[in-house]
């Protein structure tokens, strides 16, 4: 079946159910409010079930209605994962079988760029949306050199550790800086490691776009929301599983 | 009285000991050395505030300068001194100034000239202590005057917009639905800045700068609050990360009221050095303890990276440690806000059990200290309507075992910084559960040999299994070589590694804080 509505306890009785806040005391004029709001969401009829004040100025409200919209699964559009996501045990066992030896991976934020809020995100045993952190991944060293890291001195490290991926994050966009900071990079990779040796190359922020990656010469961009394990099992991966068919 | 564990007292008794034996060292070290971040404190305390127009703080540049001609290891407060006595500024501002362009050279002062310069420094440090003092005589009043809250435990809500103009509006809120302490969350990689931003500012990351006219606004809105509503609403901060000496006289001259400050957050979190986080820890602890502020302990953190089962022990060893550190900066048990959090995989079978036996030990092994329970996060998965339901779980644990100050779990956790409904859905859930189990902790009384009683007595019997191995371990500072090793939340950290080791000096003979010394004369 490619035609999909929302069930609520019968098929094809479209049910769905929202809650929102308006800017608005607690009033009929409110409940109308929310009740117009839903209709214009689709939803008729719409059964306000729920309307409490939230301090003098604020109404939340709960609704519950039936939507007329219709989804063809065919036409469902998604960027697959193209890698199989791993728990971090799963990501150490790959590791230590395979490789016999710790992942090494170094990270840093580029050019001016003081927000490492990204890459500690990503690096720090911290971690993000309840998923810890690549540090607390047993077989993987990391190194977090921080913010406002120099295109050579992110060289310099990579080759002083051995990296085998290169985590760069970007937060700043003024005037495309994210896009020219990370095309000085991988180029400075590209011209300081032959082709086969090159550690894989990772950007990320909140403002790239997932197809870009061939364009800023990097293996892989990751966007707003992702997770240590995303970026732990990619890694895992590209360097572990898949390792032959590492990109030139 | 034996409690509702019935602990053994020979045994708690020997987990205290044996933590003072694991902290002593520690504290012996912390004593040799001195930071960039204490030093700065201490011209903060001296009153010297405001930034260049780069936003470098003055008390940096003055520091730096000061460093550049004779050093860190003899502190900041002999050179700075003897060049205002000789005259080469009127007051710690220009200095810093004429400083900062290069037009001042420090010496370390000899003979009569050291004696002015001791005296001019305990002069103007000391009036800053007394200002923290006064800060303390002020809450004091404002608490007689408007009461504590009516309930235990204290409700404790998180604001966090990055624009401290938009967080005042929500904290106000927050106070009028019934949130007795409001946590002003710091803007992400803030701990990392070897620096404190100045002025209010409005743009953050996942949270809003703590810089001291932020604090004033704040505390300010909060005693507006506070004569509305008739009840003395508490305001926190972070004195952890690179500046936590610095931050924590902020909040002292400031007026707030808990300050989270954990003993070994920042070396295993944060990757900061453990020397540097040490001495800065005992500094601002120090501060604390004269300020009357509340410090909060992060044990919840173990619980977010190793399993709250498995780790249990490693948080009541944090929190013997913790307990230690305080102590000896000077913080009574009241100003103790020893952390742990509600975080069992609630799929385990008898997970509420063992919340509740874990919350009870700390109670009853820390019985005068304001515990801080912390709701789950690990487990809150985006399922809202689940979170709200183990959110009210943790707050039925929270009443049952008496804890002191309650952090609101939101269901939105791990979903999107909390909305203003999602709010007010938590705080209706504290209220029912608080209001409904009223005083059932009087009824709560566990089987003596039952499972609960049991679960408690393994924990300790763990604890102080960990910190005996902690303290046979190698070298000179157990505690030091232990997190070395990756004893506690599985992360290596070597004393001579992490952020901030180049702010670390050891203190050379005829060193000299005026700070330190009025902060330890007390007693």
């Amino acid at each position: 079946m490619s035609i999909v509505r929302p069930y609520g306890d019968t098929t094809g009785d479209g049910m769905v159910q929202v809650s929102f806040t308006l800017p608005l005391p607690h009033s009929k004029v409110a409940e109308g409010a929310a009740a117009q709001l839903a209709h214009k969401m689709g939803i008729d009829p719409a059964l306000v079930v729920h309307a409490k004040a939230m301090g003098p100025d604020f109404t939340f409200f709960v609704v519950y209605g039936r939507v007329n919209h219709l989804v063809d699964t065919d036409k469902v559009d998604v960027v697959e994962r193209d890698y199989p996501l791993l728990t971090p045990k799963e990501v150490n066992a790959a590791i230590k079988s395979a490789l016999r030896r710790r992942l090494t991976v170094v990270g840093g934020c580029i050019g001016t760029d003081a927000h490492t809020v990204g890459i500690d995100a990503i690096l720090n045993i911290k971690g993000f949306a309840g998923e810890k952190g690549l540090e607390y991944y047993r077989e993987l060293k990391v190194v977090n050199l921080g913010a406002q890291v120099s295109v050579p001195q992110l060289v310099a490290r990579a080759r002083e550790e051995r990296a085998d991926a290169i985590l760069v994050s970007q937060v700043v966009t003024q005037r495309d800086a994210h896009l020219h900071n990370t095309k000085e990079m991988s180029a400075a990779f590209r011209e300081a490691y032959p082709s086969d040796k090159r550690p894989l190359l990772i950007v990320g922020g909140p403002r790239f776009d997932e197809r870009m990656a061939g364009e800023l010469g990097v293996d892989r961009v990751f966007v707003r929301g992702t997770t240590p394990g995303e970026v732990a099992s990619y890694l895992t991966h590209m360097l572990v599983t898949n390792r032959k068919k590492v990109p030139a | 009285m034996r409690g509702k564990l019935d602990l053994d007292p020979v045994v708690v008794r020997k987990a205290r000991s044996l933590a003072r034996q694991a902290g002593r060292p520690i504290v012996n070290l912390a004593r040799k050395h001195t930071t960039v971040s204490v030093e700065r404190a201490t011209l903060r305390l001296a009153g010297l505030q405001g930034a260049d127009a780069d936003g470098i703080p003055w008390v940096n540049r003055l520091l730096d300068a000061v460093r550049g001609d004779v050093g860190l290891e003899h502190g900041v407060a002999l050179p700075v001194w003897d060049a205002l006595v000789r005259g080469e500024a009127d007051d710690l501002a220009v200095l810093a100034q004429k400083a900062s362009a290069g037009s001042v050279r420090f010496r370390l002062p000899e003979g009569r000239d050291l004696t002015r310069a001791r005296a001019a420094a305990a002069r103007q440090v000391g009036a800053g202590v007394k200002r923290i003092d006064a800060r303390r005589r002020e809450r004091d009043r404002l608490v007689k005057r408007h009461g504590d809250p009516a309930q235990q435990p204290w409700i404790y809500l998180i604001v966090a917009t990055g624009d401290i103009y938009e967080d005042i509006p929500q904290a106000q809120q927050a106070a009028r639905e019934g949130a007795d302490v409001i946590a002003v969350i710091r803007s992400t990689g803030q701990s990392l800045l070897d620096y404190v931003p100045e002025g209010a500012t409005r743009e953050g990351f996942a949270g809003t700068y703590a810089t001291q006219e932020n604090f004033r606004l704040m505390r300010a809105a909060l005693d507006e609050s506070s004569k509305e509503l008739g009840r003395y609403v508490r305001l926190t901060n972070y004195a952890s990360g690179l500046c936590m000496p610095e931050i924590a006289a902020l909040a002292g001259l400031e007026r707030l009221d808990m300050m989270l400050n954990d003993s070994m957050y920042g070396i295993l979190f944060r990757d900061i050095n453990p020397i540097r986080t040490f001495v800065d820890q005992r500094f601002s602890r120090q501060v604390h303890a004269r300020a009357g502020i509340i410090i909060n302990t992060g044990e919840d953190n173990y619980l977010t990276t190793a399993d709250a089962v498995e780790a249990a022990h490693t948080v009541t060893v944090s929190q013997l440690l913790n307990e230690y550190f305080a102590k000896e900066a000077g913080l009574e048990d009241w100003q103790l806000g020893l952390g742990h959090a509600f975080e069992i995989n609630p799929d385990l079978p008898d997970s509420f059990r063992m919340e509740l036996a874990h919350a009870l030990l700390a109670r009853e092994l820390f019985p005068k200290a304001p515990l801080k329970w912390m709701p789950p996060t690990r487990h809150m998965t985006g399922d809202v309507f689940r979170g709200y339901l183990l959110d009210a779980f943790f707050n039925l644990s929270g009443t049952l075992t008496g804890q002191g100050i309650l952090l609101v779990g939101m269901m939105t956790e791990a979903v999107v910084t909390p909305w203003l409904s999602d709010r007010d859905l938590a705080l209706q859930n504290v209220r029912y559960v608080l209001n409904a189990a009223g005083n059932l902790h009087e009824d709560f009384v566990p089987r003596p040999d039952g499972y609960i009683v049991q679960r408690a007595n393994q924990v300790l019997a763990e604890s102080i299994d960990l910190l005996e191995k902690i303290i046979a371990h190698e070298g000179k500072h157990g505690l030091l070589e232990a997190i070395a090793d990756g004893t506690f939340g599985l992360m290596r950290r070597p004393a001579d590694a992490g952020r901030g080791l180049d702010g670390v000096a050891v203190k050379a003979p005829g060193y000299l804080n005026p700070a330190t010394d009025i902060l330890e004369a007390r007693s």
